[in-house]
């Protein structure tokens, strides 16, 4: 493939949102008749990248290069003029639209100014052939269908624009084993027709399988660009890896087996396809962690024990005892004590326009009063002892909690549930988005509640806080749990390898020197 | 090939609302008085299409996921306008016609552009914009009063060959001049693509801009349609706040009926059309039960109720109840 003359450049590609940096002067070149694999792990600047490239995402600074020559996007229909054209992991079909509506939603065919039903029946039906899937009815409700077939409505719906260069994010995520032969196949097809490949995907044996030139993404970078096959797996999560190892982190306490009965315990539970068969426990005083890929089950196991899933099945255990947890109001209750600090805090933690002191203290409210009205300075001393206990900076307590910065607003939504002294306490990704200092801060805080006796359930994308705070860590593939790591065994490397399924007897010892 | 059972299920809230209109309308001709007559028939589609006209002008916004709380201050305020305008002779009267049809045009674009542009939300900018729109009616109209050209007036309130209501046949012509073309427009998908997932939309290069302010225009044209047609129906103009107000309820009640979604993207002007006779029926069947008038809300508002309740039964199908909130 060298010396080919790229179809389309990236150059010197930034791209910050707020005082994160997605993309550091990132470069990217694909040539047409190629499959070019992108990797790198969760927060690499994968997704940043191939959004600047589809035109919804304007990078700060860099420039594109299209045959030779700049181009800019202004949106993501510019991009689709010019050939690119990206099939993104969340879906970007319209669901009250038929399969047909959808896959020719870009630029229907047109007779006398109206849309030709006819034509566009007749292309979803070419596309959806194309695609593999001629089993797909054009006329179907995009949201009557399940997951995998609207993965392949989307790839059908890419087909049908007639791109030059095709991204594939993730785009296999949601198969089947089958469909995802066929798609290969289409693949291989498009780039014998002399298509442009970009091929985002976590799993190595696709990966293996399809990509003539891999490129690894870190920290925002390409760090490195190789032709496929050139390099070993292990060779590969090394590139991914490459950070530096912080310490940040409180130190462990050197734990006895746990002989007490745990105060949390889930039994085979599943629910729909996206939790398999889950078992685990969490003992008073620790630290477990969920890790895996983003989107593996992690959050719904959260809100299973929450209560907010319905049809689960399984049993789930609080002190060595059944119960069923029929709403997050039963699961906060005294009986259980759970608390749950969200991913979304914006949504799902806080009410962003309401004050500091009411968002402090809603959930806590029925314990603070008295045949529903409220102890004023019972909720004053709490929140007092609180603000203190976790260093939040707020110029008064008065103030909306929208107008908090992130890390002060991630510690309202912790110090909200803390209110409650719950006895198990599951964190959903929590330092998403905030700056280093209060990061360090919260690990404190969760080692100081565990000293204290809660059991902690930490899902976290971020691999260094699985090292540096879990006492245990469950990796989490595809809704089942692939491999439990304790103590020494969290290591970087083993975390990624078992996210990526791959087995962790493979990798040489030579290389588990981070720990 | 089993088309047919695609079709079927994309025109269930169509269907279902024909029935419920049919079930009603049947009920009410064979305990009148009169019986199934042609007079019978004209006064009740007289009543109707007003109804009509403006269910239809909410179910284009309703579409985008928007709601129009102006449409029956756009048809008051055409009301008013047109016992000014339309009279005289004829080319006068045309003059009338348009000019009244290109206010509602301009009404409904004024809300489209501050929702779309002004980027506020619907409901508080139509609350505002129907507002002023019956300031205006009012301004025009302090009093009841004004004038239309009968001869067109009993043209299109009356009878064609004798039998046939000739609003009607202006009712079908409207459906096939405006709603048929939209819907089947790349301006009318990107209204329903819009309204159902504005994010997928935007991501596969939609128009959802323009698609939503065709949306909101057209649903002022509409809404003037109607005003037309209740200027031909009583041969004055009247400012009146709680008609305004009652149109716009009633055309909120009459889309759901016709089983058009007010999450946004699903649903059809066509429904819409047979919930508004639907719901007129439901009022007028009080008068052949001897029902006391005083009844009517009330009974209205529990069929309302019992209509509605039958879309929330996806509900209990969720399994992640997250999603009871999005």
């Amino acid at each position: 493939m060298d010396g080919a003359v790229p179809l389309f450049r990236m150059e010197g590609i930034s791209k910050r949102y707020g005082g994160v940096r997605a993309l550091e002067k990132a470069e990217l070149s694909v040539t047409p008749g190629s499959i070019h694999a992108v990797l790198g792990e969760n927060g690499a600047g994968k997704s940043t990248l191939i959004k600047v490239m589809a035109g919804v995402v304007a990078p700060d600074e860099g420039r594109m290069m299209l045959d030779g020559s700049e181009v800019t996007f202004a949106s993501p229909a510019a991009a689709n003029q010019a050939g690119i054209v990206c099939i993104f992991q969340e879906l970007s079909l319209v669901p009250e639209l038929s399969v047909a509506d959808n896959i020719v939603i870009s630029d229907p065919p047109k007779r006398f100014g109206m849309i030709d039903r006819k034509a566009q029946r007749r292309i979803a039906e070419e596309a959806l052939a194309r695609a593999g899937a001629a089993d797909i009815h054009p006329l179907a409700l995009v949201k009557d269908l399940p997951l995998s077939r609207r993965q392949m409505v989307e790839i059908a719906k890419a087909l049908a624009r007639k791109p030059r260069i095709l991204i594939l994010d993730e785009a296999t995520s949601a198969l089947t084993a089958a469909d995802v032969a066929k798609i290969f196949g289409v693949l291989k097809r498009l780039r014998s027709e002399g298509l442009a490949l970009l091929y985002i995907s976590h799993r190595m044996n696709e990966i293996a399988e399809l990509a003539d030139q891999c490129t690894v993404f870190r920290n925002g970078r390409n760090v490195a660009s190789y032709k496929a096959g050139s390099k070993s797996d292990n060779e590969v999560v090394e590139l991914m890896i490459g950070r530096e190892y912080s310490h940040i982190f409180p130190p462990k306490p050197v734990r006895a087996p746990a002989t007490a009965a745990p105060v949390l315990e889930a039994r085979k539970l599943s629910w729909t396809d996206r939790l398999d068969n889950i078992s685990l426990t969490v003992g008073a005083g620790e630290v477990v962690g969920l890790g895996g890929l983003d989107g593996q089950g992690q959050r719904e196991l959260l809100l299973a024990f929450f209560g907010v899933l319905r049809g689960l099945s399984g049993q789930i255990l609080i002190d060595g005892k059944p119960v069923a947890i029929a709403s997050p109001a039963a699961a906060r209750g005294d009986r259980i004590g759970m608390a749950l600090i969200p991913e979304d805090r914006k949504t799902e933690g806080l009410m962003l326009p309401m004050t500091v002191r009411e968002n402090l203290s809603f959930a806590a409210l029925d314990r603070l009063s008295r045949a529903g009205i409220i102890d004023r300075a019972a909720e004053q001393r709490l929140i007092d002892d609180m603000v203190g206990l976790l260093a939040i900076k707020t110029a008064g307590l008065d103030i909306p909690v929208g107008a908090l910065s992130g890390g002060n607003q991630q510690k309202v939504v912790i110090a909200k549930w803390l209110m409650r002294q719950p006895r198990i306490i599951l964190l959903n990704d929590p330092t998403r988005g905030i700056d280093v200092g209060t990061k360090q801060e919260l690990y404190q805080l969760m080692r100081k509640l565990a000293d204290q006796g809660a059991a902690i359930l930490f899902y976290s994308t971020d691999y260094d806080e699985l090292i540096g705070c879990c006492d245990r860590v469950l990796v989490l593939y595809d809704g089942a749990v692939k491999r439990e790591l304790v103590g020494p065994e969290i290591t970087e490397r083993a975390l990624i390898a078992s996210a990526l399924n791959i087995h962790g007897e493979e990798m040489p010892v030579s290389l588990g020197a981070d720990a | 090939m089993k088309d047919w059972r695609y079709w079927l299920a994309e025109q269930r809230g169509t269907l279902l609302a024909f029935g419920i209109f049919i079930v009603m309308f049947t009920i009410y001709t064979s305990n009148h008085p009169a019986g199934f007559t042609a007079n019978v028939v004209q006064t009740a589609s007289n009543k109707g299409v007003l109804l009509a006209f403006v269910a239809m002008a909410q179910t284009l916004v309703v579409i985008t996921a928007g709601i129009d709380l102006s449409v029956g201050m756009i048809f008051t305020l055409t009301n008013c306008l047109a016992s000014w305008l339309v009279i005289g002779t004829g080319i006068e009267t045309a003059f009338g016609v348009v000019a009244v049809l290109g206010t509602g045009l301009l009404c409904g674009a004024i809300n489209g552009a501050i929702v779309i542009y002004g980027r506020l939300q619907p409901i508080v900018a139509t609350i505002a914009t129907g507002a002023v729109y019956f300031g205006i009616a009012l301004l025009l109209r302090p009093f009841p009063g004004g004038s239309v050209n009968e001869d067109l007036a009993d043209a299109l309130t009356g009878r064609l060959f004798g039998v046939v209501p000739a609003s009607l046949v202006v009712l079908l012509a409207v459906v096939l001049l405006v709603w048929v073309p939209f819907s089947r427009s790349v301006l009318g998908r990107a209204a329903y693509a819009a309204g159902s997932s504005e994010m997928a939309a935007y991501m596969s290069g939609v128009p959802i801009r323009r698609g939503k302010f065709a949306a909101y225009a057209l649903g002022g044209l509409l809404a003037a349609i109607g005003g037309l047609f209740l200027t031909f129906f009583t041969y004055t103009g009247d400012a009146a706040y709680a008609s305004g107000n009652a149109y716009t309820l009633f055309s909120i009640a009459a889309v759901v009926l016709g089983g058009v979604s007010l999450f946004g993207g699903k649903g059809s002007a066509i429904g819409a059309i047979f919930g508004a006779l639907a719901f007129r029926t439901i009022g007028d069947l009080l008068f052949v039960f001897d029902f006391d008038p005083l009844w009517q809300p009330l009974f209205q508002g529990v069929i309302l109720l019992i209509a509605v309740s039958l879309g929330a039964f996806a509900l209990f199908r969720v399994r992640n109840r997250l999603e009871w909130f999005l």
